[in-house]
């Protein structure tokens, strides 16, 4: 088990042939992720990497069984290629696109709502990786380890940096999920912990979190709620940037008092979950804590 | 992208905001002739001389100043343009003003009292739509409000199916405490703004204070706008509303250079891939000791050139102690960062504070080594950890350490 993505994944790359989506897919494919074809618009038809390339979505969906994407159109056009994917029936899509206008994924979440199954992931983001199984993202494949901790994260190389901790550890990974670090996005801190929370094979969960919104402080207060069933190492980067330098007075307001790197982690503790100051920690902490070590972090 | 008011109050008025009518001046003859001409247009015989800089608590500064004849104008434009106006939200150090917003007077007397109100449209983070907030204790710090009056701010969501309903200006307008004239100019006044924040792809409005004038007018008064950088492919007529006099200079060199820097006050460098590594990577200096000197995310495609960049704008720091490196090769190759900081390093010649260089992922071993072989006054590291250690023991050395 795992979440998300899994050996059985069928895949398809969203701007397939242009450079960075060919890069990534010839990556994810060499990682064995059963890439069954790619999306571009006016190549259909064409053979790309060894796989069929499709005009739509749709045709995808119905010639190759896809039931996963990975989007890499350029922002102008991401919101309508994500579009293009919930509505031919994809169940679990990757937008890895970093750069799309607010206005444009008001506009997307809305599209999503209510849609059976389906689980958005992103935008700017590295994308979603199950070791040893599938990689549907940026992720270097390389550091991971088959092993049993889930890993939520805002960030992309600090998610290296802690999967990368937890392999040298000796636990390794079930499932990393880049969840991104727009103001909005396709699935929240808590979605990502929930699904993670059910998986069985996951028997711990690192959270990684950053300064801004109130995403870290809902996880933590749904993992007190439900009982603390697995434990979780936290981490808050940002701990020293300074206040006020990307949002307004009356951003503030909105997300609250949860906003601060400290008023997160105090939130954090208070739920149980065992906060690190310091990002090098991540990998001894959580095997400190799985040893049934108390850490007063 | 943050802009100024008057460019602010420009977007408003395309989209049939009443705004604060005024005129932007750089020099205090240009504020005299621009008073003359805005008491024509308008009939105003005082003026309100603004200063133009990004930032607010512009009032308390000394920054905004009411001239009630043409030689206070000249005498108080005079004294504004060139100052160095420091608010709660410069720093200590400041911003230089470059212009002067010469506005009309608003607050004339007339049959009933004026009255302030604060108004902002942003998107609420929490539930993926945009909202209005707005309460009747305007012209005042906000956030002193949320504190000491929560129950007086009011939200109003608006559904992206369907925008903006008449039936939610409306209730704005009652909430106010408005009725009659008033209550109508301000369902126009919300409408328009609206409008206007949706158009133009904005991230942030807000207009504190909002005025009802004596005479039942309802305009803005001032005008803070932040523009979605991601959006100004669609608007190319923002992007030359920029003021880079309002930005660091480093930050432009660095934003020239396709890094995303900024400068902060510590004295340990640092140049990271990744904007939550990079994060991270300050809030390790600090638990070694030190005080990160700036945020720099290099990106996905750390190379000799961005390496090289990131170097010149952090050795520009004269606070600078020592630098950390830290490099999570995932695509990047490690054995080629390592290779570009050798280079960079030979290139710049004169670098003499210490360097820490982490580097891991990809070919890290492999990097570590060019490094130690370097015969450079260059640390190398591999796990995070043993990078902390690093950065306290350099610090010792300095003697930079807090």
């Amino acid at each position: 088990m795992s979440v998300l993505v899994n050996k059985d994944s069928k895949v398809i790359v969203q701007g397939f042939t242009g450079s960075e989506g060919s890069f990534h897919a010839q990556q994810m494919i060499d990682y064995g992720t059963n890439v069954v074809g790619g999306v571009t618009p006016g190549k259909g038809g064409q053979t790309h990497l060894g796989r069929p390339v499709f005009n739509t979505v749709a045709d995808a969906v119905r010639e190759a069984g896809a039931d996963t994407s990975i989007i890499f159109v350029p922002p102008a056009f991401a919101a309508d290629a994500i579009m293009e994917a919930a509505d031919a029936g994809i169940k679990v899509i990757v937008t890895i696109t970093e750069g799309i206008p607010t206005k444009d994924m008001i506009a997307v979440k809305e599209y999503l709502k209510g849609r059976e199954g389906l689980r958005m992931i992103g935008p700017n983001c590295p994308g979603v990786m199950t070791a040893g199984e599938c990689k549907v993202g940026i992720m270097p494949g390389f550091i991971f380890s088959k092993g049993k901790i889930g890993i939520v994260s805002k960030s992309g190389t600090l998610t290296y940096e802690a999967v990368d901790q937890l392999t040298k550890a000796g636990l390794g990974q079930t499932t990393a999920i880049g969840i991104g670090g727009d103001p909005i996005i396709g699935t929240t801190t808590k979605e990502a912990v929930e699904l993670l929370m059910n998986d069985p094979e996951t028997e711990g969960i690192v959270m990684i979190g950053e300064i801004g919104g109130g995403m870290e402080a809902e996880a933590a207060r749904w993992i007190k709620e439900t009982g603390n069933k697995k434990p979780v190492v936290g981490f808050i980067a940002g701990q020293t940037a300074p206040p006020g330098r990307r949002m307004g007075h009356a951003g503030a307001i909105v997300g609250g008092a949860d906003d601060t790197a400290a008023a997160k982690m105090a939130i954090m503790r208070e739920c149980g979950i065992h906060v690190v100051d310091s990002p090098a920690e991540i990998g001894d902490t959580m095997l400190r804590v799985l040893q049934g070590e108390k850490v007063t972090a | 992208m943050n802009i100024h008011e008057y460019q602010g109050k420009d977007i408003l008025k395309r989209y049939g905001v009443r705004v604060q009518e005024g005129i932007v001046a750089e020099t205090a003859d240009e504020a005299v002739e621009a008073a003359k001409k805005l008491t024509e247009q308008t009939g105003t015989s005082w003026h309100v001389i603004k200063a133009q800089i990004h930032a607010g608590g512009r009032g308390k500064g000394g920054g905004v100043k009411l001239a009630k004849n043409l030689e206070q104008v000249k005498d108080i434009a005079g004294q504004i343009i060139g100052m160095q106006l420091v608010t709660k939200q410069t720093g200590a150090e400041g911003r230089k003003v470059h212009k002067v917003l010469v506005a009309q007077d608003v607050y004339y007397p007339g049959d009933s009292e004026p009255k302030e109100y604060y108004m902002s449209v942003l998107l609420d983070r929490t539930s993926g739509k945009n909202v209005i907030i707005y309460t009747t204790e305007g012209g005042m710090d906000i956030e002193e409000v949320a504190e000491a009056h929560p129950e007086k701010i009011h939200k109003e969501v608006i559904d992206p199916r369907v925008g903006l309903r008449p039936f939610q200006a409306a209730k704005i307008a009652y909430n106010l405490g408005l009725s009659g004239e008033a209550q109508k100019e301000m369902v126009k006044f919300v409408t328009a703004l609206y409008k206007a924040y949706d158009d133009t792809d904005s991230s942030m409005f807000e207009i504190n204070p909002v005025l009802k004038t004596s005479d039942n007018k309802i305009l803005a008064v001032d005008a803070k706008v932040t523009l979605d950088e991601n959006a100004l492919y669609r608007h190319k007529d923002f992007v030359a509303l920029r003021d880079t006099n309002e930005e660091d200079p480093l930050e432009v060199e660095a934003s020239a250079s396709n890094l995303n820097y900024v400068k902060l006050d510590g004295n340990v460098g640092c140049m990271v891939n990744g904007a939550g590594l990079a994060m991270a990577t300050m809030d390790i200096i600090k638990l070694s000791g030190g005080e990160p000197a700036n945020f720099l995310d290099v990106g996905g495609g750390a190379n000799a050139q961005t390496v090289e960049a990131g170097f010149r704008i952090i050795l520009k720091d004269p606070n600078v102690k020592a630098i950390l490196i830290n490099i999570f090769g995932g695509i990047v190759r490690c054995d080629r960062v390592a290779n570009g900081v050798v280079e960079a390093y030979k290139n710049i010649g004169d670098i003499r504070v210490p360097i820490i260089v982490r580097l891991q992922g990809t070919n890290a071993e492999e990097g570590a080594r060019i490094i130690d072989e370097s015969g450079l006054k260059v640390y190398s590291a591999v796990l995070l950890k043993d990078a902390a250690q690093k950065v306290k023991e350099v610090l010792a050395m300095t003697g930079a350490n807090a």
